[in-house]
This record gives C-alpha cells, sequence and structure tokens, in this order.
C-alpha cells in the first residue's frame, strides 16, 4: 500500500507540473493584458505609460519564456508577485484559502452526517412515509441550483426577517466566534442541503444493497437487533462506495463553493480564482488554479485509500497481482 | 420549525444594531493596491480619498480648488507665469504654497521634499506609475523653503494649475524605499507592506485595516487640520456581486453604498420604487460617455452619408426614456453637459427616419431586399456591432438599437466578446466594425488620444494610441494643438465648439449617453456630495455626518 501511495503521489506531481504548463499557455493565449485592461476604460494613458508597464511586467516577452521564469522560480518555493494584491502569491493566497477551508469542510462533514443518516433512515424504512419523504428531499436537493438556494436563503433569512447576516464575512470590528459563526450559517447551509441530498441518495441504495446481503441475514439470525445491523453491519459496507462519492463530491464542493462565495460575498479560493482570471494576474491564477487541481488529485488520492481502510479485501499492487 | 425561529430571533438579539458613529460603506470593487501613483483603479481613488489629499481638485460644481494649497495660482495672481526653457521652446512655472498645517499621521508635516519625491517616482521609466505623463512634463522643481513648490514644465498649457493627481508621497518613510531599487519599488511600497502606518496618509482618515479582497478600516487621523470628521470608524466592505450589494444594504449590514462604485442605474431604479422611504435617490450625470466607435477604414462606413444615417435612424431620446426612465442624458458629443466648456448649440442628429432613408439611397443603398439596403453592387447595408459581453445593461441597448437599425434596412449583427477579449484584441487592435463601449474622462479633458491622427494603433506603431475609428481630420490635429496652448477660457470656448461640431457633423463615433451615477444615500446620512466627475465624493468625507 506504501508503494502505491507514493507512486500515485509522483503521478500525482506529474499531472500537476503538466498542468501548470498547461494552464499558463492558457491563460497567456487569452487575448488581451493586463495593460489593455488599464487602457480600456481610459484615454488620458500615453503610448510611453503602455509601453512602460508592459515592459515592466514582461508582457513583451514570449510566453513560454516568461513560463520558463516562472517555473524556475516555483521551484526554488518562489511563486511570483500577484499584481493585482501587490503581494507575493504565496502570502495572498493563505486568508482566501483558510476561509474556503472553513467554508468547505463545515458543509463538508454536514452534508456527509445528514445525508448518511439520511440514507441509512431510507433504507431501513425501505417503501415507507419516511424513505418516500427523504427521496423527496434527495430529488429537490439535487435538482436546486446552488445560486437559487443561496439568494432564498438570503431574501427569507436576512432581508425578510432580518435574523441573520446577508454576507459570510463578519465587518472588521466584529471579530468574535460568535460573529463568523453567524456569518457562516447561510453559505454553510446551503452548501450542505445541496450536497446531503446526493449522500442520501447513494449511501440508502448502498445500504439496501447491503441489507440484501448474506451476512446481514445472518446476523439477524443470530438475533442482533435492527440497529446493531444497521449501525454494526450495514453502515460499514454501505460506506465503501459513498466513500467514493464523497471524495469526488469534495473536489465538486469547490465548484459550489465557487458560486456560494460569489452570492455571499465570501472571500474565498473561488472569487479569487474569478477575480484573478478576469484581471490577467497570471501568477496568482496559476496558483490558485493549481491549488484547485491538487485539491481534486488529493481527493482522489483519499478515496482509494480510505476505499481500502473501509474495505480491507481491496487491495493494490500485489493484491492485484493475486487476483491475476 | 418554532424551535429554529426562537434560536434564530435569539441569535440576532444577542448582537444589537451598530452605534451611529461607525459606518459601513458597500464597494464593489478592492483596490489592487494603496500606493496612489501606482495602477489606476477607481476603487482606490474611492478610498483613499477619506484618507489622503492631492494639491488640488475639482470640487462638485466642477471648479478648480485647494485642498493642499493654500492659494490656486493663476497667471492673473501671478502664481504662475510663462517661462523661456533653455531649448528656446516656452514653458511655465507654477509656485504652489502648501498648507502650513498639512500634516502626515504620524505628526510630521507635509513639505516640499515629499513632492519632489513624487516627481522622482512619478517620471522613472520603470518604477511601474500608470501614467507617467503628468510627471514627465515637469522639468524642475524648486523648494524656496520646506512649504513652497515652484513647477517648471515643458509646455505651455491651459491646466498648468490642474496638480489633481499629483499626489504627495511621505518622503520620510518612502526616500529609502524607493532609492533601495527603483524598479522593484512597486513590490516594497509601504503602502501595501506597511499599510496601516499612519504616517502615509495625510487626509482626515487613516487606514487602520486590511482584508484583502473584502474590507478596509479607517480611523481618524489624529493630525488632521481640517474640519473634524465624525465617524469613529469606516469600514469599506467589499461585495461584488449587485445583488449581494443590494441585499446586505437591505438587511442593515451595509449602510450606505457607495455612489459612485455601487449599484448599476437598472438596479437604483428598481430599489427606488420600492425603498423611497428608507433612502434618498440621487441621479448623478458622470463623465463616463457611453459612445459607439464606426471603424471608418470599413469601405462603406467610411462614407459619412451612412454614418449619419445610422445616427439619425435612432431615437436615444425613447431609448434613455424607456430604458432609464429618461434620468441619462443623450449625448450628442464626448463632451459632458456639466462641463463648462460643453458648446451649447451643437448641430443635432436627432431621430429622422425620413431623413436616414434618403441618406442611404443617396450613397448607393437605395434597394430594399428581405428588409434590408442593397446597393447596386449587391452589396448588404449589414455590420457587426460588439461590446462587452456580460454586460446586462448594455447589451439590451444594442438589442433596442438593433431593431431600430433595422427598421431603417440596415442589419447590424451583434457579436460580443468578453472584456478582455473585446478590449485587448477589438478595439485597440481596431478589428471591429462597430465597438460599443464607455470613456471616462475628467472636466476639460483634451481629446488628444482618442482624436488626434497620431494616435490611431496599428501594426507600424506598435498598436499605440486610442483613436481606434481611425479619424484622420487634419482641422481637429490643428485644433488640439492649439487648444493645449491656450491659456485663456473665454478664447479656447470657440476651439472647443469647433472640435465638438466636427465631431457631431462627421459621424465618426455614435454618442449615446452619459451615464448617471446613482446615489441610494440612507436618509439618517447627510454631507455626500456627488461630483459626477473622476475626484470622487470622499475628498469630501470629512462632512459625512448623521442627520441631526
Amino acid at each position: 500500500m506504501l508503494r502505491h501511495a507514493v507512486t500515485r503521489l509522483v503521478q500525482g506531481l506529474l499531472v500537476l507540473t503538466a498542468a501548470s504548463f498547461a494552464i499558463y499557455i492558457l491563460l497567456g493565449l487569452m487575448p488581451g493584458d493586463p495593460v489593455d485592461l488599464i487602457a480600456s476604460g481610459n484615454p488620458n494613458f500615453t503610448p510611453d505609460d503602455l509601453r512602460n508597464l508592459r515592459e515592466l511586467h514582461g508582457l513583451d516577452r514570449p510566453l513560454v519564456d516568461r513560463y520558463l521564469d516562472w517555473a524556475a522560480s516555483a521551484l526554488s518555493g518562489d511563486l511570483g508577485y500577484s499584481r493585482t494584491f501587490s503581494r507575493p502569491v504565496l502570502a495572498t493566497i493563505p486568508p482566501f484559502l483558510a476561509n474556503t477551508a472553513a467554508l468547505m469542510l463545515v458543509s463538508f462533514v454536514l452534508a456527509l452526517v445528514f445525508g448518511i443518516a439520511l440514507g441509512l433512515a431510507a433504507a431501513a424504512n425501505r417503501g415507507g412515509a419516511i424513505d418516500t419523504a427523504i427521496n423527496a428531499f434527495a430529488f429537490v436537493s439535487a435538482a436546486t441550483p446552488t445560486f437559487w438556494l443561496a439568494l432564498l436563503m438570503i431574501v427569507l433569512f436576512a432581508v425578510t426577517l432580518g435574523w441573520l447576516p446577508a454576507s459570510a464575512l463578519p465587518p472588521p470590528g466584529e471579530d468574535g466566534i460568535w460573529d463568523k459563526i453567524r456569518h457562516l450559517i447561510l453559505p454553510v447551509t446551503t452548501l450542505a442541503l445541496v450536497e446531503a441530498g446526493e449522500y442520501a441518495r447513494h449511501m440508502r441504495a448502498a445500504a439496501i444493497d447491503a441489507l440484501a446481503q448474506d451476512w446481514v441475514r445472518t446476523a439477524r439470525a443470530k438475533g442482533a437487533s435492527e440497529t446493531r445491523v444497521v449501525l454494526g453491519h450495514v453502515l460499514r459496507n454501505a460506506l465503501v462506495p459513498v466513500a467514493t462519492v464523497a471524495a469526488l463530491g469534495f473536489g465538486g464542493l469547490f465548484s459550489g463553493a465557487l458560486v456560494t462565495e460569489t452570492i455571499f460575498a465570501y472571500p474565498g479560493m473561488g472569487k479569487l480564482i474569478y477575480d484573478s482570471i478576469m484581471a490577467s494576474d497570471f501568477n496568482l491564477a496559476l496558483a490558485c488554479l493549481l491549488m484547485a487541481s491538487a485539491l481534486v488529485i488529493a481527493a482522489n488520492f483519499a478515496a482509494d485509500m480510505v476505499y481500502a481502510a473501509l474495505d480491507p479485501r481491496i487491495g493494490f499492487g500485489r493484491a492485484r497481482d493475486d487476483d491475476t | 420549525m418554532r424551535v429554529a425561529a426562537l434560536a434564530f430571533a435569539l441569535l440576532a438579539l444577542a448582537f444589537p444594531a451598530k452605534a451611529k458613529d461607525e459606518l459601513t460603506v458597500g464597494l464593489s470593487q478592492f483596490p489592487a493596491t494603496f500606493h496612489p501613483m501606482i495602477d489606476s483603479m477607481a476603487a482606490k481613488s474611492y478610498v483613499l480619498g477619506m484618507a489622503r489629499r492631492p494639491i488640488t481638485t475639482y470640487d462638485k460644481d466642477w471648479k478648480l480648488v485647494c485642498l493642499m494649497c493654500v492659494e490656486l495660482p493663476t497667471v492673473e495672481n501671478g502664481g504662475a507665469r510663462r517661462v523661456s526653457l533653455p531649448d528656446g521652446k516656452e514653458g511655465m512655472e507654477v509656485t504652489f504654497r502648501i498648507k502650513p498645517d498639512a500634516n502626515w499621521g504620524d505628526g510630521k508635516p507635509v513639505v516640499a521634499d515629499d513632492a519632489i519625491l513624487t516627481w522622482e517616482i512619478g517620471k522613472h521609466p520603470r518604477s511601474g506609475v500608470t501614467s507617467g505623463e503628468g510627471y514627465r512634463r515637469i522639468l524642475k522643481i524648486e523648494t524656496p523653503d520646506p512649504k513652497t513648490l515652484v513647477f517648471t514644465s515643458d509646455r505651455v498649457t491651459f491646466s498648468y494649475n490642474d496638480f489633481s493627481q499629483y499626489d504627495f508621497i511621505p518622503a520620510h518613510l518612502e526616500r529609502a524605499r524607493f532609492e533601495q531599487d527603483p524598479e522593484t519599488y512597486r513590490r516594497r511600497t509601504g503602502y501595501d507592506t506597511d499599510t496601516a502606518n499612519p504616517g502615509l496618509y495625510n487626509g482626515p482618515y487613516r487606514i487602520t485595516n486590511v482584508q484583502p479582497g473584502a474590507s478596509i478600516t479607517l480611523e481618524p487621523n489624529p493630525h488632521w487640520a481640517g474640519r473634524k470628521p465624525h465617524f469613529k470608524r469606516i469600514f469599506v466592505r467589499v461585495i461584488e456581486n449587485s445583488a449581494a450589494l443590494e441585499a446586505n444594504l437591505l438587511s442593515g449590514s451595509i449602510d450606505y453604498v457607495a455612489g459612485e462604485l455601487g449599484f448599476t442605474l437598472d438596479q437604483a431604479l428598481a430599489l427606488e420604487k420600492r425603498q423611497a422611504a428608507r433612502f434618498d435617490f440621487n441621479y448623478v450625470p458622470s463623465l463616463l460617455y457611453e459612445h459607439i466607435d464606426f471603424n471608418l477604414d470599413h469601405p462603406i462606413l467610411k462614407d459619412v452619408r451612412v454614418r449619419r444615417a445610422m445616427v439619425h435612424a435612432l431615437d436615444r431620446e425613447a431609448l434613455t426614456r424607456q430604458l432609464f426612465e429618461g434620468k441619462q442624458r443623450v449625448a450628442h458629443s464626448f463632451m459632458g453637459p456639466r462641463d463648462p466648456m460643453s458648446a451649447a448649440d451643437l448641430p443635432v442628429l436627432g431621430f429622422d427616419l425620413a431623413r436616414a432613408q434618403a441618406l442611404l439611397a443617396e450613397a448607393g443603398f437605395d434597394r430594399v431586399v428581405n428588409g434590408i439596403r442593397q446597393n447596386a453592387a449587391g452589396e448588404r447595408l449589414s455590420f457587426e456591432f460588439g461590446t462587452t459581453a456580460g454586460n446586462r445593461l448594455r447589451e439590451t441597448v444594442q438589442q433596442a438599437l438593433q431593431s431600430q437599425w433595422r427598421r431603417a434596412g440596415i442589419d447590424v449583427r451583434i457579436r460580443n466578446e468578453p472584456p478582455r477579449v473585446f478590449f485587448g484584441d477589438g478595439t485597440s487592435k481596431r478589428r471591429f466594425q462597430m465597438a460599443m463601449y464607455a470613456w471616462f474622462s475628467s472636466p476639460e479633458a483634451v481629446p488628444r488620444t482618442t482624436l488626434h491622427s497620431e494616435m490611431i494603433p496599428s501594426e507600424a506603431n506598435g498598436w499605440q494610441g486610442q483613436n481606434y475609428p481611425g479619424v484622420r481630420e487634419p482641422e481637429i490635429d490643428a485644433a488640439i494643438d492649439a487648444l493645449e496652448r491656450e491659456l485663456d477660457p473665454a478664447k479656447r470656448k470657440p476651439i472647443w465648439a469647433r472640435i465638438q461640431t466636427l465631431y457631431a457633423q462627421n459621424a465618426w463615433v455614435l454618442p449615446l449617453y452619459f451615464r448617471a451615477d446613482p446615489f441610494v444615500i440612507p436618509k439618517w446620512l447627510t454631507g455626500i456630495e456627488p461630483t459626477g466627475h473622476q475626484y470622487y465624493s470622499t475628498l469630501g468625507v470629512e462632512n459625512w455626518r448623521p442627520r441631526p
């Protein structure tokens, strides 16, 4: 397993390197540059000003040369300088990453716990009223666009009722933990509700599958209570496919967070990626997109590991040799 | 549900409303840097208006006034004069006396050396200053005493005493940083590495905290000698999504949305219908001039009759009435109606469908096939019409115009692109037939870069210049050259009128309207005075107070 883990890590690094080149070139090939944007609305810039700025930012040099310079700096730990934030990229990203991590992790855990509980409850009551209600929730949840739910939350709880703030970040004067929690309630609920239905659906299917297995019948025959059967036997086995869905869903949560961050004016990675691309801030956009790629690679890696941990029959390398 | 409602209510009670000695302002952009000379973002100008003061500014009546100077120097009061330069040309010498009680936030006085450092940074080609032209025009600065500045400029120009974009940089904090390496100064400036340092600010407020991308906190500058500002803290919160901005205003998380960088006009108009009891609505004509450039090298558009017909075919009055409830004025020239040099009796190409059709027939497009005009060679009167994709208001206008032109037999095909493509590859390289966008200008701004024939971008000149239509008019070139040298406003007025007349008659550009900044001000807040130009209302932030 260790060998496999190392192999997957090396593969991941190679994919990231290729992604960095592809992203840099694609960003660079987009028409226009930051200087064009600066000049676009203002007729007072002289040709000298524009030429000076282009030279200063290296925009007059070939794209591949610029990438190679960037790659050499990146290998020494310097990801460059963000033009739009006037600070090094490595100093720019952490607060945004921390904000997104808080939003995503809390939403993810809530969605997972809530979804698994609902899925198990639906499977245990298959065909009954509870199952029907949970299925309906899962259907509506999967069909609900994140932006629509977010706007609904704002209109209802912030504007109409005035109970919670409409934005997800407390103003600088309110730095307490309760302020932060209060501001996070709406975006976290939005993201968690949208994801929970998906997990509930998968958990229900996996649990129904597990409930039909011989070993469940055996456990029941041995006199195990229904609660013990479901929590002690079915849950563990049903988690295997759900773990894969959850790991991939964690990557997907990132795109949901992008929409949520925009609507709740939350300064996170999603908003940072969008802004950096729109402003042609190459270094920042590249670092952010690489971070997003790394997140997806890490999520897949985690899914593999969790998969193996949950079901020891699933192995790597040598086990596959045995199978053949 | 009841339990949830109770829990939410308790949470709400736990966080009572803020007292009115703090103000939270909503803004739709975050400044890229806080250095006043690097980058030219509107968001930065808005925020720095509270914390810094340039030498002069235009006030709400578009009159040039002193901010950091004792008296505005003029030729008439002896503060400015023509001088002969060593190369035989004529220049100007202008003397400013810095206010004796002008101080930085750390108590150090604002002195002439600060202005000299500004000049050194501004004229350095590698310092990263966005627009260095104004600094390069200054040949020397003499300082008879620490509070007096004598500028010698390389030319005679009527804007000799306009130093509204001339900031002071505190030499006692920034000189060493700049001199260490001018080329990397933009990455090491105190404005971005030590933003909360009080010595960087000389206005009524100083920046005390910055959360990148999210918020900026300002507190009063204890060494400010002007009117004492009321608010103990001003929070600027950045929310780019306009719907979220509105939700935050309505829920009370934000007290006031910046008039200059907040709501779009249609959003404000909709809000006014619902919230007139809570807010005052003020629509201020601004310098943003929305227009359509015709590419004058296009074989059909180079014919003035076709261009004039295209203007006559549009009912722009009806358009602004229907879309903007008449809050935005139709433009007949590039110069704003509030500008003192705006010509009153311009030839107006108003809506006249019959005239449009006659002109098109005269230009050879006298046959109509399937509703579209054609000439004898079978060429259809058809053009591509582009603007910035994603700008909902602009795209609505575009569709209305397309429909109006259709009635005159003119086929217009919409071809929009994202802003960076539209400006980066379209307008600046003149790859368009008709392009709709806006210029942001300043009072009495000379249209050299947009109308002078030397400023037509081409491959030969490295695509430099902003004369995107390709105006080649010797009379305009001569007028622009003469205009800049004429110091007497009374003599400039006819030159301005001639330029505007030529602009209207030749229809190189189709003027649409001057945008209006919607100011949505809570009824409890007073003192906000919209200016309508690029020197924002925050330059009067010390007058902002709660209604007594």
